[in-house]
Parts: structure tokens; sequence; C-alpha cells
């Protein structure tokens, strides 16, 4: 087909046009993706358009007239404790939750890949929390975390380590989400680093170790992590981007609490919207949860542009 | 320790073997810390409440309790009902994002038109934002057409994946031409290239993202507990929620039965085309 047609330029000019079939092309073309196009705006685009423009009003549900108040959403989010104390809980899962299931995905990604048995078995046992419905196993971890008969504080217990009720203990009870969040974060960030693993050549490990790179350390540090690069930059946004939408195991876990400390960005929007009808200050905090998402998008490409310059 | 270890790797024949064994000692004791939870869900729901509350874990129950808590969890809360409403929900969501998908991915990877550069950026902005945005003013509509609370509510949000449509594109543009120009020498419509040229070489692709959305949509609590009120519409992650409301949290052992039955069939689903899950990750993370 490139030969020969014309266009080099622009697919679909008026010169392109003029190619046998190019008009029936057209409406094929259109006829096909038209439909997507549509509903992508009609459930997506158009909604997320709408949830900005929804923040600049002082709608709320059900009533009958909406006046535009420019940014006093925002104005009344940067004086409300409840908006800081829910993005400080939020940024906090996020520092918790993304470094330490990257890490532990990565080591073992590089321990299943350092030997040649059960490969297949150790993949499916770390990959398995990935797929299971979160809300039944995060009623698992309440029942684990349980005060007196939870099997991590008999566990504590036993080793004459202290222990706590896990979830109503302010100071304790985001970690403990925390580490529900790794258990499922862990299997996926290992399938994506065995895959980033797999892509490196081989020969770069015998080159290195002409060079004397010889002990598993050296090959890690001069082969394996500055190849894995991009992959980890990768990794990391989607685990992050994953994160910041932390909401399951609040609803139904603690609810917030004890006293907000596990109220993050999305189930005080839930609550703001859905519970307190609040629908334009919903939307505004649907906004700023949008920006930091975008954020870390940019900050990927930005990552990864400067990689592929200078690497 | 750490001079112990040093003078046991220099001891060539020595290396090897003790490496392999650390390496199945660490993984095997982090993957059992996996499943973990999946074994003490099970080893509940086979228990009596005196037991369960006994502050002695054993992993095999003393006495028997399996068969009154999980006829237990079926009586109290329609728990085939909410399988059968994933079921239901899931496949429909499939279905739709399939139909509209690959006819829109073809056209993007293939065919020459006007607005095709406009439709795909469209495609990719879509991919930027995360699901929970549109929720508000996609609740909003539902309530204005008075769809709240029904099946359509928990469906027509998802009847769109512009994931999808980004990795069937990817998929499609690895298709040769001369494969599209047979099939148009046939006399074949474009409509009948995409399901019966393109559809077909696409079967792993579509596999991949099959998975995904089962999973996804499965799975998902976010929007199932904004729309939905009704018990006999709930999907399973929202039955259990039921379960838990309705039993107060005290109730474990029907609970836990309960909880069993929601995730078995994601869990053996997983087991039994555990590659397939796997590898349609790893390709779609890749692409």
């Amino acid at each position: 087909m490139r030969s020969d047609s014309p266009l080099r330029h622009n697919p679909g000019s008026a010169q392109g046009l003029q190619r046998p079939g190019a008009q029936a092309e057209q409406w094929a073309a259109w006829l096909l993706a038209g439909p997507a196009v549509v509903l992508t705006w009609l459930m997506l685009l158009g909604p997320a358009a709408g949830v900005i423009l929804l923040s600049l009003t002082d709608w709320t549900f059900g009533a009958p007239e909406l006046n535009w108040i420019g940014l006093d959403n925002y104005r009344e989010m940067w004086g409300d404790t409840a908006f800081w104390q829910s993005l400080r809980n939020t940024l906090a899962y996020v520092a918790f939750t993304v470094p330490t299931s990257v890490a532990l995905g990565l080591a073992v990604a590089l321990l299943i890949e350092s030997g040649s048995s059960l490969k297949g078995l150790y993949r499916a046992l770390f990959f398995l929390p990935v797929t299971s419905t979160l809300l039944a196993m995060a009623l698992v971890f309440q029942f684990a975390f349980h005060p007196t008969v939870g099997i991590v504080n008999l566990a504590l217990g036993a080793l004459g380590l202290p222990t706590t009720d896990w979830l109503k203990n302010p100071d304790t009870a985001l970690f403990s989400l925390g580490v529900i969040g790794i258990w499922q974060a862990v299997g996926l960030n290992m399938v994506l680093f065995l895959a980033g693993l797999k892509a490196i050549p081989k020969d770069l490990y015998e080159a290195a170790a002409i060079d004397g790179a010889d002990s598993g350390w050296e090959r890690f540090r001069r082969v394996t992590w500055p190849m894995l690069g991009p992959a980890l930059v990768f990794v990391v946004t989607i685990t992050a981007i994953r994160s910041f939408q932390v909401f399951d195991t609040v609803a139904v876990l603690t609810e917030g609490g004890p006293n907000k400390a596990t109220s993050v960005l999305l189930y005080q929007m839930v609550q703001e919207g859905f519970s307190f009808l609040r629908s334009a200050y919903a939307a505004a905090l649907t906004c700023i949860f949008l920006a930091f998402v975008l954020l870390l998008t940019w900050a990927q490409n930005r990552l990864l542009d400067r990689r592929a310059h200078y690497g | 320790m750490a001079d112990a270890l040093y003078a046991l790797r220099k001891t060539r024949r020595v290396r090897p073997w003790l490496f392999a064994g650390l390496r199945h000692a660490l993984l095997a004791s982090a993957g059992l810390l996996m499943i973990a939870p999946f074994i003490l869900m099970v080893s509940i729901s086979l228990k009596s409440p005196g037991e369960i509350f006994s502050p002695e874990f054993h992993l095999l129950p003393q006495q028997w309790h399996a068969w009154e808590n999980y006829s237990t969890a079926f009586a109290k809360q329609p728990l085939l009902r909410y399988l059968a409403n994933g079921l239901i929900v899931t496949a429909a969501i499939f279905l739709m994002q399939a139909i509209f998908a690959l006819p829109c991915a073809y056209a993007l990877a293939k065919l020459r038109w006007r607005g095709r550069e406009t439709s795909f950026l469209f495609v990719l902005l879509g991919l930027l934002i995360p699901p929970q945005v549109p929720a508000i003013p996609l609740y909003i509509g539902l309530w204005k057409l008075g769809l709240l609370d029904s099946y359509s509510a928990l469906i027509l949000p998802s009847s769109i994946s512009v994931f999808g449509i980004f990795l069937m594109r990817q998929f499609f543009r690895t298709v040769p031409d001369d494969l599209l120009h047979a099939a148009r020498l046939d006399g074949m419509s474009e409509f009948g290239i995409v399901w019966r040229v393109m559809l077909p070489t696409a079967m792993p692709a579509l596999v991949a993202f099959g998975l995904l959305s089962l999973v996804w949509n499965w799975n998902d609590f976010f929007w199932p507990l904004l729309v939905v009120q009704s018990q006999h519409l709930a999907t399973p992650p929202l039955g259990v929620v039921f379960f838990n409301n309705a039993e107060a949290g005290t109730n474990y052992g029907p609970l836990m039965a309960a909880a069993t039955v929601i995730t078995a069939p994601l869990v053996i689903a997983f087991l039994v085309a555990q590659r397939w899950f796997i590898d349609g990750v790893t390709m779609t993370a890749v692409k």
C-alpha cells in the first residue's frame, strides 16, 4: 500500500482522497472507529472535563440550580484540615508502599531468575494476591490483625514483642493498610521486573565477566541495575498511581478512622460527594487526585526521556 | 557470619549448592507468607466460633465445623446470586469492550482517514485518566436517566476501554498489510476484515486483555459501591461487604466461608490459566 499511494505527507489530505477507494476508506474508518470515539467521550473524557467544570460551581447533589463560584471550592480546601489530613495520609501511604513493594518485587524477581528450579511455582505464589479479590482478602487481614486472637498478635506475643490493636490504633492503622497494599502489589512488580530482566542481553554479562565482574553483586551493579533503569521507572510509576487509588481497604476496614488517621483522598472524595452530597467540593477533590496522577505520569516521561538522550 | 559466608563462597564446590539452598529457603518462606492469608481464610472457614476465638492457633480444626459455616453463609446471603452477578457484569463488560475496541483499533492501525491522529490522541488522553475521576458526572448522568441501582449502571460506564483500544491497535500494527490486500481482493468488506481476518490473528492479545478486564471488573469495589444499593444486584466484592455489615464482624466462621466462596472463582481461574495471566500482564506492560 505504501508504494502505490502518493501520500507521504498527511494521510487523509485532499490529495489522498483522490486515490481510488480512498473515499470509501474514510467512510469505513468512521463507521468502525466512530462508536468507540463517541463512547470514549461519553464515558471518560466528557465526564473528566465535567468534573473540572463542576469543581468551579457550588452545586450540591439534587439542587435545582447551580452557580459559578470560580476557585472558591479550592480556597475552602486550602483551609480544610480534613483535606490536608487526607493528602498527608495518602502521601504517607504512597511513600511507604511504593519503595517497599518495588524493592521486594525486584528482590523476588532477582532470586527467581538466579536459579532454574521451581521458577513457575514461585512466580505463581507471589502473583496469586494480584488477581485475588482484595475486598474479601481485606476481611482476612482484619481477622489476622484482631487484637486478641489475630495471628499477627499471637505471633508477636510468642516472640515477646509488643502487640497492639493494629487497625484501631491511630499510630498503626495506616501502616497496617499499607502492609495489605504491599502484599497485593509485590507480585505485579515481580512479574514486570522478570520481563525487564529477560530483556537484558546475555552477552552483556559475559562482557562484564571478562572485565572482571564475576561476583553476583558486581554483575548486578554493573549490568543488571543500569539496564533495568527504564523498567524501574515504569514499575515505580504504575505502583505509585495504583497506591494513590487506595480506597477498598480504607472503606471496609477503617472507614477513614480512627480519628481520620486513615482518611485518604479518594475516601474523602466519596464521603463528601456521596454521603454529604457536596458534589462540587468532591469534584474539586477529584481534580487534586487527578493532578497528582498526571504529575506522576509527567515525571515518568521526563525521566525516561532523559535516559533516552543521555543513556 | 559474613566471614563464614565468604569462606563458603570461596569453596567452589560448596558455593552453587549453598546458594541454591539459600534461594529456595528465602523464596519458599516469603512465598508462604504471600499465600498465608488464603490458608488462614480457609482454615477459619472450617472452625467453630469457640476455636476461632481461642488464643491457640491450629491450622486444621480440632472439631470440624465446615458444614455449619458454609451452609450458614449460603443461607444468610445469596452468595450464588453474587457470583452470577459477577459473571453477568464482567461478561457483558468484556463483550462490549471487545465489540467497540476491535473495529476502532483496526481503523486506527490500518486505515487512512481524516481524524485518525485526533482520535488516537483521545485514546492516549483517556489512558491518563484513572477510572475514579469520571465517577461523579457518570453518577449524575445515570441518576438523570433513572438508571442508578441497575445492571446498566454497573456495565455502561465500563463499556469502553481505551486501554483495550490502545493494546489492540499496537497488536494490529504488526499484522502484515498483504493479508488485508488479499482479503479486499476477495471482496471482503472492512467490517468483515475486522471480525474474520484481524480477530483470529489477534486472539493472544484479546485473551490477555480479556483476563485483565475480568480481574479488574470482578474485583472492582469502588464503582459498584457507589451505584448499587439492592442486594440482588451486588457484585461479589459488594456482596462480601453486605455480609460483613450484616454480621457486624463477629461471625468469623461463616464470613470466611463466604470470603472463600467469593475468592475461589478467580483463584481457580488463575491456577488453571496461570501462564496466560502472567504473559498477559507482561505483554500489556511492555507495549
